[in-house]
Order: C-alpha cells, then structure tokens, then sequence
C-alpha cells in the first residue's frame, strides 16, 4: 500500500500498533478539516509493527498529551517535504483535563468545571495521581 | 500566604518547630492569649465533628481571636447548590484564615487554590488530616519524649483512616522509625502509602491481622476506628467493625511504657475499661491538638507571642 508523503504539517511515527485511533481522538484530530492518514499495522524494525499519523497541516500538538499517551512517538515536523525537526517526547509532570479522576469521593465528582490535575509521582513507573485525592490514574 | 493542606506541606524542621511553640504554649498560656487579637477564623465543617471543630475554635479563642462558621452542609449555601471554591471565596471576605473540613477528597485543596486567606484541612474524605497528625506527633514526644527510635503499631481501619496515613508520612521523616499494621484484609493501607512512602523511604513495616503477637513490640498503640460513613455498603461496614477490640486482658500483652492513642471518636474498639491504664493517652491526645492547632494558626497567621 502506498500513502504518500505530505508537503507541509506533522508526521506521528512509532505510534504503538493499535493505538492511532486512540490518539487520532485525544488530539481532536477529528475536529479538523485537512487532509489526515492513519495508517495502522506498518512493518517496523524498532517495533515489528507501528501506527503512523500524517497530518497535511502545521499544527500546534498537545506534546505533553501525546507523550503521557506514549512517550516513544516520534513528532516529525516537515516544511517543505523536509522534516525539520524530530521531536523526542516525554512524560510530562503534570497532565490537565486529559484524563479524568474515577475516585467517587474525589472533589472532581461533584465541583463543577473544576480541571482534573494529575501529577506524574513515579517516573519509572509512569505513574499519575489525582492532585485532589492522590488515586492513581488506570 | 502558607495552606496547610497535607502534613507533606511542612518541612521537618517546620514540624518540629510548631511542636516547639505548643509546648512553650502548655507552660506559657498567658504570653499567647493576645496574639491572635482582632483576627477572625472560619471553621468551615461541611461533614459532622465534635473534636476538630471545637478545638479549632478553642485554640483561636485562647489565641483571643474570634470565630465563625458552620457545622454541617446543611446549614450553608452548600445545600443551595454553591460550590466550594465560591464558598470559600465568599467567606474569605470575612475572616483571616479557615479551617475546613469536607467528606470529598481534595477539597481543601480545591478551596486553597482560589482562597485569599490561608486555607487549613481539618480533614477530606478518607484522605488526609494534618492537624490531627500534628497532634499526634505532639502527643508523642510530649509522652514519649522523641520522635524517633519508635515500633508504632497501626491497628483498625488503614484503609480509609486518614489519620494514619498522615501519621506513616509524617513519621517516615524521623530516624529508625518502625510501623506494624494490623488490619483486615479489605482495610489494609492504601497502594500509594505502600509504594510511596515504606516501599520508597525503604522504611522497616510489617503486615498483619493479629494483634497479640505484635503487641508487646508496641512503643506506641495507635488504634483507629472503623468509619461506617466511608462505606457505600453497610453490610461490609458491620461485618468489619468489630474486627480488632482492644481491651484490659489484650492490653497485658503490651510493654508498661507503651502509650495508647485514637484520634477519636471511638465506638467499640477501645474497652471503655482500658480508660483507667495509665498508657491511654487518648484524652491527653484531645487537649494536646488545642496547643498545635494555636500554634499553627499563629505560624500561618505570621503572628508572634505577646512579650
């Protein structure tokens, strides 16, 4: 199969196989109008199979969401039909309204409009807690 | 402006120099009794106390302060539907400082992010109770006299007791300090304590469901109640309540130096009867939690002793 190349915008690479929808939705890449492919299950050396996104767009992305979903993707930024810039991610510190806290007696599930806030507590573990109630994000 | 959110907020040394002005408090009353003059507290308890509540206000009133609040949802705007940042906001307005407390988890912590004035947790949820674990560790070196080189046994509810996770953070800080915790099954500590605090500080704990093998290590017996309102479901709540009574022929197992403590209020698991050993220390605990809560308002207020 042959998905071709993008002139201007955001290549996704080394997405874990299976997630690109996941991923295609925390972006809200959904809500945008340009041209965007998601190819799933590509042959990898790294990874024996891998998800890609390619975005025909220069976009801002949310790199603290994209690395708390899967700090191994790598952000190809291409002008041009060069890639200018690879990004590494990480895990970020800290993650706001992206996930939501499941704690019953947590503040969050009665306050309204209040920012869900998890903060990473191990960072060899990858582990988040809720700010409010310290339960661990699943 | 500080908060007092969680025990973690205060530094050791901060701890132990609040510990320091409630004892200068207990034999210097009089040299206090002005400090907070013209200041007003709020004690904001959106959940039912009989203990923290009243000693927040006693402590402010010895402090000659003044006070105001309420005493259950109910009786606020909460039952209106306000939230709690718009509560605190408001009362803001009209004190200098709150103690508040509220069955959700997080909400002082919510409530300091929008508050003018310092915003202290008298307790959320099942989560944490500084004052009281300032208290304790009061209570501890005022009975024991040190923080550290101590066998602490944890017996009751470690689940949902709140107490006695601010107590294991807390004393995790102090040298050679070591927890036995006894529980049932289902209210064992929570995950995050264990891996977060004994597993990451590579502290000395052990588990346990029986109480008279362990007793005898005790330097401290710190027994907590099981809390009919953090269970969803009341058969669990009284299949485990009755699990771990501590009584007069339980207690010949603990060592005659060995200090008994609860936070209060008990139901079953202290026999009335062990109120007359020597070791309870669970009232002397109540009157102790007035000096460290003076002491912290005067700290958060950054006001100093009259000379």
């Amino acid at each position: 199969m042959y998905v071709d190349g993008i002139t201007s915008g955001v290549v996704l690479d080394h997405i874990k196989a299976g997630r690109s929808m996941e991923i295609y939705h925390y972006l809200n890449l959904d809500q945008m109008d340009c041209c965007i492919a998601i190819i799933k299950n590509v042959k990898s050396n790294k990874l024996g199979k891998k998800d890609i996104i390619k975005v025909d767009a220069e976009i801002d992305l949310d790199l603290d969401v994209l690395g708390y979903l899967d700090p191994n993707i790598t952000v190809n930024i291409v002008r041009d039909g060069a890639v200018i810039e690879k990004k590494k991610l990480k895990l970020p510190a800290e993650l706001k309204n992206v996930i939501k806290c499941k704690n019953p007696r947590c503040i969050t599930s009665s306050e309204r409009e209040i920012d869900h806030i998890f903060r990473l507590t191990s960072p060899e573990k990858g582990t988040y807690r809720c700010v409010y109630c310290e339960t661990e994000a699943k | 402006m500080r908060h007092l959110i969680d025990i973690g907020d205060l530094s050791v040394t901060e701890i132990d120099e609040l510990i320091e002005t409630a004892k200068d408090i207990i034999e210097n009353p009089k040299s206090y009794s002005q400090a907070c003059k013209g200041k007003k507290l709020a004690t904001l308890f959106f959940e039912p106390s009989t203990r923290t509540r009243l000693s927040f206000e006693a402590a402010m009133l010895d402090l000659g302060g003044s006070v105001l609040g309420f005493s259950s949802a109910e009786s606020s705007s909460t039952a209106k539907g306000e939230s709690v940042t718009d509560t605190v906001r408001t009362v803001g307005c009209y004190v200098d400082i709150i103690a508040m407390r509220h069955p959700k988890e997080g909400a002082p912590l919510l409530a300091s992010m929008s508050s003018d004035v310092p915003i202290i947790n008298a307790g959320d949820g099942g989560h944490s109770h500084p004052t009281q674990t300032l208290t304790d560790l009061l209570t501890i070196k005022m009975e024991k006299g040190r923080l550290d080189n101590l066998t602490i046994v944890l017996c009751g509810d470690l689940m949902f007791g709140r107490t006695v996770h601010s107590l294991i953070a807390a004393m995790s800080c102090y040298e050679n300090v070591r927890f036995i915790l006894i529980s049932p099954e289902e209210l064992r500590i929570p995950d995050y304590i264990r891996t977060d605090i004994l597993e990451k500080k590579k502290l000395k704990w052990v588990e346990t469901n029986e109480m008279e093998s362990v007793l005898g290590e005790a330097d401290i017996l710190y027994m907590t109640r099981v809390q009919r309102e953090r269970f969803f479901n009341e058969a669990d709540y009284l299949r485990l309540r009755d699990t771990f009574i501590l009584d007069t022929k339980k207690l010949e197992y603990a060592k005659p130096d060995t200090i008994i403590m609860h936070p209060l209020p008990r139901v079953n698991e202290i026999s009335p009867k062990v109120d007359s050993d020597p070791r309870a220390c669970y009232f002397k605990q109540v009157r102790y939690g007035k000096f460290i809560r003076m002491a912290l308002i005067m700290k958060l207020l950054e006001v100093s002793k009259c000379t």
